[in-house]
């Protein structure tokens, strides 16, 4: 091969993988016919941590002691052996709830259950799964090598490989439906929800969670609403309370294709810790660029006979010796 | 009959003794790391889940053992026969690098166990570009042990298999240059589904495969001249400098088009304003810019590239720009979110010095022993 018909073919395979990253890229998933969620509503949260404890009970996981203070549970962020955690908001002097200056407020950080999960996405052992029907976002043990491009694949660092472990493996939130619990195929809802004293975390359909948090943007501040607690298909009951002033964005709604699990605050998003994300999700980017290169290995399959013609030809001479 | 000839000698001398107290020290940490799991090790957290074991160990580590891979282009498919006499130092050389690579893959992996399940077919997802990686890493050792076989069997004088194995090298050549194109570029891909974690001088999205492949190619050729000039000085050899400047030639065209498409990108998406914001990254870009600018300076000028000394240093200088690419990507610039930092624990890094001390003393006892380097003076 002369070299510039190889700078011609290099340049040729250089402008498909630039382009046809684009060409062929996927769409964002749509959600699961039966997506459930959960609806997480900053501003009916107290910060009492119930849900943190139950979640460790449901999952048989260890609380986390700080100072030697037994209290609750003091998780600062998700770990091997924490999958939902209270995190605070505090500004200035941090007196009036829900007040982005001098104010504070609660987020909750667990798996939001992506529609299009990145962890799912970049999984080279198919490890991590969206179940085709409910959406949840599950973990198999059996399956997984530990490289952790889960943990680096995810928008918000959910998956967590238990480093202190020898023979550990990951784990994260699977909204209570993991073999052993399965508390969604049996009718109940998230242990989180269904011990949240205000209803600030809310089990759900994406659906019926969606039009829920619209209607609390809807309303006008100070407007008696009456929110209800556990599951929203079968709320055990409701209080009545005045609507805060919402910010007029439903978190999941659109970020990086969207997830199950929903969050509306009082507070902007990115002072509550969430993400910088764009509608697209970055893991189907990597799926577009990936299928363009090795769609039915046919790129590989045409380079490699071209590369062996060639080779072919240039160690005649010499035997081809190496 | 090859011109290949072992370098003979003793083996143990004082700088193989100081590497193999380093070896051990970094095998003692590794122990720890599979008895007690990788915190009592690493310092990976929650935000860092990849530390230095994965960006040093196997993406870097992988690109600096891209000599054979270079070399198999420039006298294999552009056949430019007279650049023989480098290669099996330089098959060896990514022989190791590789192997060290594929090392560093199963003690950085949680549950290593389990390694074989990337191996088997009803588990893999097309979707992950890991796979990729994975797969075609693992084929490619194994295309790189059978290309330096020959060395090997004729040590043993097993003419019979050398005979038969040369007549099928050019199909084991041929993978062994599709091979890395198809790793190499993916190990860049891996950034994309990293979003906006990865800061934005470095997050070029689909142009990745082509820039890590881009910069591969020419830390390929650089170790070449970084490897030729130190067996060079290291074991007294005459000089191969004449037929290493070519190669000078070629990492300057490299580098030229990396440059165009690094900054053609930064500037179609708008972010040359973040070269100058002053921050960390914005300083790490420039250094790292001028290490990939200071080896094009240097090698212009055919008098340059035939001067020995300036020649290494403009290869040691291109291989630190594309460490540099990779730790400030994947690494150093990072941001997964508040409340995360890391830094590499010193067991952590005590295992990659012991490891690559290890890959040192395997190539001094090799080349002493196997017929690699090339023997006589060449034009």
């Amino acid at each position: 091969m002369k070299r510039r018909d190889f700078l011609k073919a290099a340049a040729g395979g250089a402008a498909v993988l630039c382009t046809g990253g684009a060409a062929q890229a996927r769409e964002n998933l749509q959600p699961a016919p039966q997506a459930v969620g959960m609806l997480f509503d900053s501003t009916l949260c107290v910060g009492c941590k119930a849900c943190v404890s139950k979640c460790k009970e449901v999952n048989g996981m260890p609380p986390v002691i700080r100072d030697g203070q037994v209290q609750f549970d003091s998780a600062s962020d998700l770990s091997g052996d924490t999958l939902n955690v209270i995190k605070i908001y505090k500004d200035g002097t941090a007196k009036v709830k829900d007040s982005e200056v001098d104010g504070f407020a609660f987020e909750k950080r667990s798996c939001m259950h992506c529609v299009n999960p990145g962890c799912v996405s970049v999984c080279p052992v198919t490890a991590m799964r969206r179940d085709p029907a409910t959406g949840i976002v599950t973990y198999h043990a059996d399956a997984c090598i530990g490289c952790r491009n889960c943990t680096v694949g995810c928008p918000y660092n959910v998956p967590q490989f238990e480093y202190d472990n020898p023979f550990g493996q990951i784990q994260k939130c699977q909204m209570c439906n993991q073999a052993g619990v399965e508390r969604i195929d049996n009718g109940q809802m998230t242990g989180c929800a269904e011990v949240c004293p205000t209803g600030a975390t809310l089990f759900g359909t994406r659906e019926a969670l969606m039009e829920e948090a619209k209607r609390r943007l809807a309303l006008k501040p100070g407007e008696i609403y009456n929110y209800p607690r556990g599951d929203l298909g079968k709320p055990y009951n409701s209080h009545e309370k005045a609507a805060p002033e919402y910010k007029q964005h439903v978190w999941g709604e659109k970020e990086a294709g969207g997830t199950n699990v929903l969050h509306i605050s009082s507070i902007p998003f990115d002072k509550l810790g969430m993400p910088p994300l764009g509608e697209r999700s970055a893991a189907s980017i990597a799926e577009g660029v990936q299928h363009t290169l090795y769609s039915y290995l046919a790129l590989p399959a045409v380079a490699l006979a071209g590369l062996t013609y060639v080779v072919r030809r240039n160690t005649d001479d010499d035997g081809g010796e190496s | 009959m090859s011109g290949y000839k072992p370098l003979g000698g003793r083996i143990v001398t004082l700088p193989f003794i100081a590497l193999g107290v380093l070896a051990l020290i970094g095998f003692y940490y590794l122990g720890v790391r599979f008895t007690d799991g990788m915190a009592a090790v690493t310092n990976l957290n929650g935000g860092h889940a990849w530390g230095i074991w994965v960006v040093y160990d196997v993406v870097i580590g992988t690109a600096f053992a891209c000599g054979g891979y270079a070399l198999a282009i420039t006298i294999y498919v552009l056949n430019k026969g007279k650049y023989h006499p480098l290669i099996r130092p330089a098959v060896l050389a990514s022989l190791l690098g590789y192997a060290l690579g594929g090392f560093g893959a199963i003690f950085d992996m949680g549950r290593w166990w389990q390694f074989y399940n990337i191996l088997l077919p009803w588990n893999w997802n097309f979707n992950s570009v890991m796979l990729e990686v994975g797969l075609c890493v693992a084929t490619y050792i194994l295309v790189l042990v059978i290309e330096f076989s020959p060395a090997f069997l004729e040590r043993i004088g097993a003419k019979g298999l050398l005979k038969t194995l040369n007549k099928l090298l050019f199909i084991f050549i041929a993978l062994g240059v599709l091979l890395p194109t198809m790793h190499q570029s993916s190990l860049g891909s891996l950034l994309i589904a990293m979003g906006y974690k990865v800061d934005p001088l470095w997050q070029s999205l689909q142009l990745q495969p082509l820039l890590a492949i881009l910069t591969a190619v020419t830390m390929g050729f650089s170790i070449v001249v970084f490897e030729g000039s130190f067996s060079a000085i290291g074991f007294r050899r005459p000089t191969e400098t004449p037929l290493l400047s070519g190669l000078g030639k070629a990492i300057v065209g490299l580098i030229i088009v990396y440059l165009v498409v690094r900054f053609a990108e930064l500037l179609f998406r708008g972010k040359c304003g973040l070269i100058f914001a002053g921050d960390f990254s914005s300083l790490m870009f420039i250094l790292e810019t001028l290490l990939f600018v200071v080896p094009v300076v240097i090698l212009a000028s055919e008098e340059k590239r035939r001067n020995g000394r300036l020649l290494l240093l403009a290869a040691i200088s291109m291989l630190l720009a594309g460490a540099f690419y990779r730790f400030n990507a994947f690494l150093f610039t990072l941001d997964p979110g508040p409340g995360y930092s890391y830094f590499p624990s010193v067991p952590e890094i005590m295992v990659t010095v012991g490891i690559v001390a290890f890959e040192i003393m395997v190539f001094i006892v090799l080349v002493k022993t196997l017929p690699v380097l090339h023997t006589e003076e060449h034009a």
